[in-house]
């Protein structure tokens, strides 16, 4: 519908024209460009043409990426609370179809992923959603704690027209994070389609009241650079990239996802004092102190004041504590405590005298290639264990932790 | 990444990991004895194996020592081998456990002091959760997989950060952690287990009717779960243990940096040696620097 309207705009002189643009494929030629079948080749030494080995590749990224990681995990302020608002232009330029299958999905897809992330790096830290269409910035989610609310809002809203507007987004953004603490850090991260912004007024205004509100500003552009999203990064101190395919754009995402080191310096470190409320009994009956409304179960009760409330973490409205639950901090301590990277095992190595395991510790996959030689296979240092590759992703990525390390007891 | 799995698989056929305490220093003071207990569990599994044909099952047993696979019903031959008069599920499975038993008090050297000592929980959740990657992996068409706990020890407080690293991981690749907690007090690592993940938490008033539990609550696959009525969490314990001394607290100071609790205010971090401002509070007592940190 979009690209319709978009013709439209152009004149009628092309008119005629669009038929040859999509209607000129036959069906055969579409299947290509649509696959990019092409992508998934490789020259080798000798110029033959062979497919991409693709999970050698990813581990070898994956490695690269293990040890970038534990080089400057150093020293992150994990309990730097941020209030980053995520504002999404759905103008029409988001159904373009440079990204596949059009910008509008990939952002969508990797803003879910960004946010996960997010909160498991700064877990006391909130989001909002923002979207612009038709000139006018909607507001998608309140600021919160929870990621599955802000992705299934996102999910609901997977659709794009009009105009985007760059002013119209910052004022509003502008008016929610005025109301923050003053110790909250205050940003905006923009993802941005359009190579144009619609304004009602004075831009550089908005900017310069971002600037005195201390809202650090991001953008992510998704076509071209565009000056007046440099200007208002370079004012607000803020970061400013443009995206060049999807595995980069992933990858100017996942950036934001640890706090600014700027703001991490900056920052003294603190011993907050906080509570860990018990869930109350299913079934019981309160009033709880952020609605005023009278409940049944489903809540927590503040262990200082014994006052109800609804969600984690906040803060108490009776007596001011912070309110957290434990598996919300827990889940950055494996940026605390991070495993060892595996050695990776050549076949040629092993000893007679020590014969390697058949299987992987973890998985029971056998480690044996067809000729019964060990396979691409990696260790431990610490326990010793042999595993597989799949495991060793999966134990580096989402585990994090060694079982063969796990399953022993050090004394 | 953990993957989420497609639904392109039938929904009512289960791959169910279990995970067995077998800690000896909690069997010889528990109420049940642990050949009851096996035999309960034994009736279990076979009785899962029966319901759908395609039904697997996996055991890891949890020792104090060691963990180890002892049952895969994907792989272990059909037949009994001599004893015929016994099914080969058992057979089989008895034999492994047998073995491992005396593996794991092999490796001990020395026998816990003070309190009861607790498993390798951490250790057997690690291993069942890449066996299920495994099996995701290994393409659309497979079980639904979920885990279940058969657990009697008291928690390790040096396991927590393995053991809530563990449950995260479950929860993004949406695995169910079920549990069945044997032992005198309630288990708050399997109770947070099974309410993040969407498990269910279970601890018998009555351990010989334990094989009743287990059926009516824990046979059904998770397509069918949704009709029943399940026990529901009569309020769940979110309390953090401090890392200064392991104890459980319902307020505490965190270190800005990173994230660590302690149970008083403390001149200087003893995770990440950050030094700290102006106390927030009166409390300013500094004696306590010591803190193992957990194993990871
Ligand atoms: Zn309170
Ligand atoms: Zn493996
Ligand atoms: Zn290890
Ligand atoms: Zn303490
Ligand atoms: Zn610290």
């Amino acid at each position: 519908m979009s690209t319709g309207e978009k013709r439209r705009l152009n004149g009628e002189a092309e008119e005629e024209d669009d038929d040859d643009i999509d209607g000129g494929l036959d069906a055969w030629e579409r299947t290509y460009t649509d696959e990019r079948s092409w992508e998934a080749l490789e020259e080798d030494e000798s110029g033959l043409l062979c497919p991409i080995d693709n999970k050698a590749i990813y581990h070898a990224q994956y490695r690269r990426r293990l040890r970038s990681l534990s080089a400057n995990a150093a020293r992150i302020q994990k309990g730097l609370i941020r209030f980053l608002y995520i504002v999404v232009d759905l103008s029409r330029a988001a159904s373009e179809m440079d990204f596949r299958p059009s910008r509008m999905v990939v952002i969508t897809k990797h803003v879910e992923a960004f946010i996960r992330e997010f909160f498991d790096q700064n877990p006391l830290s909130q989001i909002g959603l923002v979207t612009i269409k038709d000139g006018v910035a909607h507001p998608l989610t309140e600021l919160g704690g929870s990621p599955e609310s802000h992705i299934k809002a996102l999910m609901g809203k997977m659709e794009c027209s009009g105009d985007s507007s760059l002013q119209n987004a910052l004022d509003l953004v502008c008016g929610y994070l005025d109301q923050i603490p003053s110790y909250g850090h205050r940003e905006v991260l923009i993802l941005y389609s359009a190579l144009s912004t619609c304004d009602p007024g004075d831009i550089m205004e908005s900017i310069q009241k971002c600037k005195k509100s201390k809202i650090r500003c991001s953008v992510i552009g998704l076509s071209a650079e565009m000056f007046i999203c440099k200007l208002l990064c370079q004012e607000t101190g803020g970061l400013y990239s443009v995206a060049m395919d999807e595995a980069h754009f992933k990858e100017l995402m996942l950036d934001h996802a640890p706090p600014p080191p700027a703001i991490a310096e900056f920052a003294i470190a603190n011993l907050i004092k906080m509570g860990f409320p018990q869930r109350a009994a299913e079934g019981s009956i309160a009033i709880c102190s952020c609605h005023k409304e009278a409940k049944v179960g489903d809540g927590y009760i503040c262990p200082r004041c014994k006052a109800r409330v609804c969600e984690l973490p906040t803060e108490c409205r009776i007596c001011g504590l912070t309110l957290v639950s434990s598996p919300h901090l827990a889940r950055s301590y494996h940026h605390l405590f991070p495993i060892t990277p595996f050695d990776e095992v050549s076949p040629r190595q092993n000893t007679p005298l020590q014969r390697p395991p058949k299987t992987c510790f973890g998985c029971q996959q056998s480690l044996l290639n067809p000729g019964n030689k060990l396979g691409l296979s990696v260790a431990c240092p610490k326990c010793n264990q042999y595993f597989c590759v799949d495991c060793d992703i999966y134990i580096h990525e989402s585990l994090h932790n060694c079982p063969g390390c796990e399953s022993f007891r050090h004394s | 990444m953990a993957s989420v799995p497609s639904k392109l698989y039938s929904d009512d056929v289960s791959l169910v990991m279990v995970l067995l305490d077998t800690n000896p220093f909690f069997w010889t003071t528990s109420s049940l004895p642990f050949s009851q207990f096996l035999a309960q569990v034994l009736a279990f599994l076979n009785s899962m194996l029966l319901l759908n044909q395609l039904n697997q099952v996996v055991v890891i047993a949890t020792g104090y020592n060691s963990c180890d696979y002892i049952y895969d019903s994907s792989s272990a031959p059909n037949h009994s081998s001599e004893d015929a008069r016994l099914p080969a599920l058992y057979s089989n499975l008895l034999q492994k456990l047998e073995e491992f038993m005396i593996r794991d008090e092999k490796l001990g050297k020395e026998e816990p002091r003070g309190k009861l000592a607790s498993s390798l929980l951490s250790g057997s959740l690690s291993m069942a959760l890449c066996y299920i990657q495994r099996v995701f992996r290994s393409g659309p068409l497979h079980p639904q997989p979920r885990i279940l706990c058969l657990q009697g020890s008291p928690d390790g407080p040096e396991q927590y950060v393995a053991v809530m690293n563990a449950i995260f991981s479950a929860q993004r690749s949406m695995v169910p952690i079920d549990s069945c907690y044997v032992g005198a007090h309630n288990s708050a690592f399997l109770q947070q287990a099974s309410y993040i993940t969407g498990g269910v938490y279970v601890k018998p008033q009555h351990l010989d009717g334990l094989f009743q539990y287990l059926v009516t609550v824990f046979a059904t696959d998770l397509h069918s779960r949704s009709f029943l009525q399940l026990p529901r969490p009569a309020g769940v314990d979110f309390r953090a243990s401090c890392f200064c001394h392991k104890m459980t607290i319902d307020m505490g100071y965190i270190c800005s940096v990173c994230l660590s609790i302690f149970c008083k205010h403390h001149k200087k971090c003893s995770t990440c040696g950050s030094v700290f401002g102006q106390a927030q509070s009166d409390n300013t007592s500094a004696s306590d620097r010591k803190r193992k940190a957990p194993e990871t």
